[in-house]
């Protein structure tokens, strides 16, 4: 064929191939045999197969190698990889020669792990794993890539950049959905399309997991959003087991009757999947192939996501949460010097309780290495909360890290209308997708006027354009400077936002806060300005979230502006905001957080702890009531007085409760927790006036080599930072080596390891045989499900720690340098 | 929801719990029950035991427990069912912000999962009573001596990673966490009261062991 793969899908429906692996079956692949194999073994077979599906009338045929990867097919293995994908890139090629038409599609699979911090596998090894078969099967003359049955948006990200960045074959990408439209990592379809559009792929769609039948109205959810031709390659129907054989509901005809009216709804290229064979094909193509092809028209919104959702950027004002971010926060950029991501996780969970729709997300600082910083918070961010990030940084490298390891379609903050500025970032946006705000100044500054702006405005996307990127994917930040120093800023900057709205039909965005630099009261100044942006077009809003005002603005707005029915959203948030502040983050728990047990013992059962004293409040786990205790305790009493007579005796008659199978898990980790935050309220008051902070000594914890499972450790970790112990956290999964380096460096006296399997014991034991090695000081302390008294002692450890509280007796009985015993400090 | 069980998972051994702890683990289903993403996969396997291997065509094993669990089966089937990603990012995500949280999470998925399992089962347990076969009780890797090496052909002969998205870490572990494989024998002889689940676990001391009735 002369026109390549894209032409044809602009003139016409085009075809895919159906299943492989029950055709394979058929000819005598035998169960727990891989498949891949036969492209070496059985060459005649495979391009038997291909050859029935071009004649059968598909225009691509796909290479047997689904499931071919280094995790699969290790390198000390029978097969050699290499030779694998070169084999099916050839039969498929051979086939297409004999056939005298069709296209060759380098197939790409799920690895068959799941990414962290879902599962085990990193993302940069999946890219690898990717990469190596691209390089091979385009080497090997496939005419496009596809990746395909991706359950999980972040691995087909790692796929489709594998692709991108080692070929310049189109890339195809088709996920698998549920019956209630969303991928098995919870993402749902806009999101996914969001991902894959920004990623540059040149068709994308759905397969496997459900038969046609069930795949039309995800078809429709993807028609409505997507501006690229649409793939839809279904299952022969939805199976189930007879007699051990697998059948499906739907027999081919009634395939090709479902297909054609998935055809005729607008999807463009159409396909099979798992039970599907030649014949399904063969009535697929003579009853759509004279189908009108319509390609879906350019949709033109403006959207981000997260792994979960998206958020379209438009009419709708978008809230973008501006908390993560040390300019003027001596706390904060305390917490990036000492590495505190628990920090920086509250910032993002409160904003986001509160009712951000995005976060900004700015880890500048001087001292610090920004590019691993942002690319860690980023990291720990999306591992925990599921909004959509704002990348927010002038150093383009820590941009291009958080990018690459996004998981979603990011907004990237910022671009501006300097050359050097617009050519570094714009590649970036180009290659990993992104909505971009840009800054209206250049080389000359920061226009005075609207007019000055709207031109540079221009000028920004004409660059853009050159790039690929569309005015879709940029936001128009018009820049507001405080007016303070400038009686008509906010003028020129509404004005600024009125202009791209109607002579640009651009879309806007504000850091809205810099109004009132330099103002008492800035919040009031915050809210009508913002009021006054929104009227004016604004569509997106970099503001705190945790400000009522700015949030009453806000609501109000939305109500005024017809946006709101009968005012409900109002309602709802009037009625929140009327309500106590929460404190601990996140929905807390009513019982976490220090509303009283609704029985007390001998109590008063009124609310607040303040009436209970503070060891009351820690014996009964409520945190708000003992931030109330302390600080009014603090008033009276010296600090230490306090922890030594109050917070330690209740601690520690919790602890024995624990011992003695009187206190349970949550008690004593809620009781835990109200310690911590009435030792937090102790420490700002000690950082107040200028005391220093002392710990009892450090102690390493880590979930060893191949186990995930790190609650335990995590239990551990709270009652040790309790009892005033520094703990350095290595996670889970960790290398040996990992854990002695860190010992070493640090010289601490104990580390904790956590195992829960059997499987992952010899990962334990070798932690431990590096560690008498090249540590021999350290004290060993192990605990996890599978671990027992004996079980610890063969494989060398120092003590074994049947519960959490164990661990910290056996703490207070090793020797820190350097720390008092006995004395308890925050 | 299945507080009892909820308990035993934290540990209680038929203690009761206090007002707090009941609120909290209350409040955790409701959010759980919001965010999971209950699946399930199943298929019919034929069974052969010869000389104490035991085959069912996606993988071969030998255990003793397995083989007494299987006893007069001529078929099996192999059941894989998971709450999703969904339930792990929840129990995560407070393992960051509210221990207490995470563990009380933790436990309720648990319950919420054998729950869910045993509703699963139930179902198949009727289609096969109409067919006059009889079930076993669930076994899975790990229990007794069956080896938790035989994951890997279980799952992959259920597809589970591709049709419910169980996937195996290098050291064997199901991800999600909140996962649970196993055999159900299918035999024509019916055996009622037999030990199964946790009372068929040789650990008699541990904390988290069912009190039987």
């Amino acid at each position: 064929m002369s026109r390549s793969v894209l032409e044809e899908i602009r003139r016409r429906k085009v075809f895919c191939d159906g299943g492989m692996g029950s055709l394979l079956q058929a000819k005598g692949l035998k169960a727990g045999e891989l498949p891949e194999t036969w492209n070496l073994l059985h060459p005649e077979i495979l391009r038997e197969i291909h050859r029935e599906y071009l004649d059968a009338g598909c225009d691509i045929v796909t290479t047997n190698t689904f499931g071919a990867n280094r995790l699969k097919y290790p390198a000390a293995g029978e097969f050699d990889l290499k030779e694998i994908v070169r084999a099916a890139v050839v039969n498929a090629r051979q086939a297409v020669k004999e056939a005298g038409r069709g296209f060759v599609a380098l197939d790409l699979g799920p690895t068959g792990k799941l990414l962290k911090p879902l599962g085990d596998l990193d993302f940069d090894e999946a890219y690898d794993i990717y990469r190596e078969v691209v390089i091979w099967g385009c080497t090997a003359g496939a005419d496009l890539i596809l990746t395909e049955t991706m359950s999980d948006g972040y691995e087909a990200k790692a796929a489709i950049l594998a692709a991108r960045e080692n070929s310049r074959l189109p890339v195809f990408a088709t996920m698998v959905f549920d019956g209630k439209g969303k991928l098995l990592t919870g993402g749902d379809v806009e999101s996914a399309v969001a991902l894959l559009e920004g990623l540059g792929v040149d068709a994308l769609g759905i397969n496997c997991g459900l038969g046609p039948m069930q795949m039309k109205d995800i078809l429709r959810e993807i028609l409505a959003v997507t501006s690229l031709p649409v793939i839809v390659n279904p299952n022969a129907g939805l199976p189930r087991s007879e007699n051990g054989t697998t059948v499906y509901d739907i027999d081919e005809d009634q395939f090709a009757e479902a297909m054609e009216e998935i055809g005729r709804m607008g999807a463009n290229v159409l396909g099979g999947c798992c039970g599907t064979t030649p014949g399904h094909i063969r009535r697929l193509v003579s009853r759509c192939q004279d189908l009108e092809q319509v390609l879906p028209g350019e949709k033109n919104r403006t959207v981000i996501s997260s792994y979960t959702h998206a958020v379209v950027i438009d009419r709708e004002p978008v809230l973008i949460g501006e908390r993560i971010n040390p300019t003027g926060k001596s706390k904060f950029k305390q917490a990036l010097k000492d590495h505190n991501l628990e920090y920086i996780l509250q910032e993002g969970v409160r904003q986001q309780d509160n009712g951000a729709h995005v976060l900004d997300v700015n880890v500048g600082l001087p001292e610090i290495d920004e590019p691993q910083m942002m690319e860690e918070t980023v990291k720990e961010l999306q591992s925990i909360i599921d909004l959509p990030l704002q990348i927010d940084t002038s150093d383009i490298k820590a941009m291009e890290r958080a990018m690459r390891i996004y998981n979603g379609k990011p907004l990237i903050n910022s671009v501006n209308g300097k050359q050097e500025s617009m050519e570094a970032v714009f590649p970036l946006v180009k290659r990993y997708g992104g909505v971009v705000v840009a800054l209206v100044l250049d080389e000359d500054g920061i226009p005075d006027t609207a007019q000055g702006r709207i031109a540079v405005a221009k000028k920004i996307y004409k660059k853009a354009a050159e790039y690929g990127i569309s005015p879709k994917d940029i936001l128009i930040d018009g820049l507001c400077l405080t007016v303070s120093s400038d009686s008509r800023g906010a003028l020129t900057t509404l004005e600024t936002l009125r202009r791209v709205r109607d002579e640009l039909g651009g879309k806007t965005i504000l850091g809205v806060s810099n109004i009132s630099f330099g103002l008492p009261q800035r919040e009031t100044i915050n809210g009508t300005f913002f009021t006054m942006a929104l009227a004016s077009g604004l569509n997106a809003a970099i503001i705190n979230p945790n400000s009522q005002i700015m949030m009453r603005a806000y609501y109000s707005f939305r109500a005024l502006w017809d946006m709101d029915a009968q005012c409900e959203d109002y309602i709802r948030a009037c009625r929140m905001m009327g309500e106590p502040p929460k404190t601990v983050p996140c929905r807390a728990s009513k019982a976490g957080a220090g509303s009283a047990p609704k029985a007390v013992p001998g109590g008063s059962g009124s609310s607040g702890g303040d009436s209970m004293g503070l060891g009351n409040c820690i014996r009964r786990g409520m945190a708000e009531g003992a931030k109330e205790a302390v600080k009014e305790l603090l008033e009276q009493r010296d600090a230490l007085d306090i922890i030594n007579e109050e917070m330690i005796p209740a601690l520690d008659q919790v602890g024995q409760g624990f011992e003695q199978g009187t206190v349970f898990l949550p008690q004593l980790l809620m009781s835990a927790e109200a310690a911590r935050a009435a030792f937090d309220v102790i420490k700002d008051r000690m950082a107040q006036s200028g005391m220093s902070q002392e710990k009892k000594g450090t102690v390493i914890l880590a979930t060893v080599k191949g186990d995930i499972h790190d609650i335990g450790k995590n239990i551990v970790k709270v009652l040790l930072e309790n009892y005033g112990y520094e703990v350095v956290d290595l996670g889970k999964d960790v290398a040996p080596e990992r854990i002695v380096d860190a010992a070493v460096e640090r010289r601490v006296p104990l580390v904790g390891l956590s195992a829960l399997m059997t499987t992952t014991v010899p990962g334990m034991e070798e932690t431990i045989r590096q560690l008498r090695e090249k540590a021999p000081w350290v004290k060993v302390m192990v605990g996890g499900a599978v671990l027992t008294e004996e079980y610890a002692r063969t494989i060398g450890a120092d003590r074994y720690c049947r519960d959490a509280m164990a661990s910290v007796n056996y703490a207070e009985t090793v020797t820190f340098a350097g720390s008092e015993p006995n004395t308890l400090l925050v | 929801m299945d507080m009892r069980e909820t308990l035993r998972y934290l540990g209680y051994r038929g203690h009761g719990a206090d007002d707090q702890t009941l609120e909290l683990a209350e409040e955790c289903w409701e959010e759980l029950e919001q965010k999971a993403e209950r699946r399930v996969c199943f298929k019919e396997f034929p069974l052969t035991v010869r000389e104490s291997i035991i085959d069912m065509g996606c993988f071969q094993t030998k255990s003793q427990a397995l083989e007494k669990n299987l006893k007069h089966c001529r078929q099996v089937v192999l059941f894989a069912a998971t709450l999703g990603v969904q339930a792990d990012s929840l129990i995560r995500r407070y393992s960051r912000l509210q221990m207490s949280r995470a563990v009380v999470m933790q436990a309720v998925a648990a319950a919420m999962l054998e729950e869910y399992c045993d509703q699963v089962n139930e179902e198949i347990r009727r289609e096969y009573e109409k067919k006059g076969l009889y079930l076993r009780p669930r076994f899975s890797p790990g229990y007794g001596d069956f080896p938790i090496q035989c994951q890997s052909g279980l799952l992959g002969g259920l597809e589970a990673g591709k049709r419910i998205g169980i996937t195996l870490t290098d050291s064997l572990l199901m991800i999600p966490s909140k996962s649970v494989s196993a055999v159900i024998g299918v035999s024509p002889v019916r055996r009622e009261c037999i030990v199964k689940g946790c009372e068929a676990c040789g650990s008699t001391d541990c904390i988290y062991r069912r009190e039987t009735v």
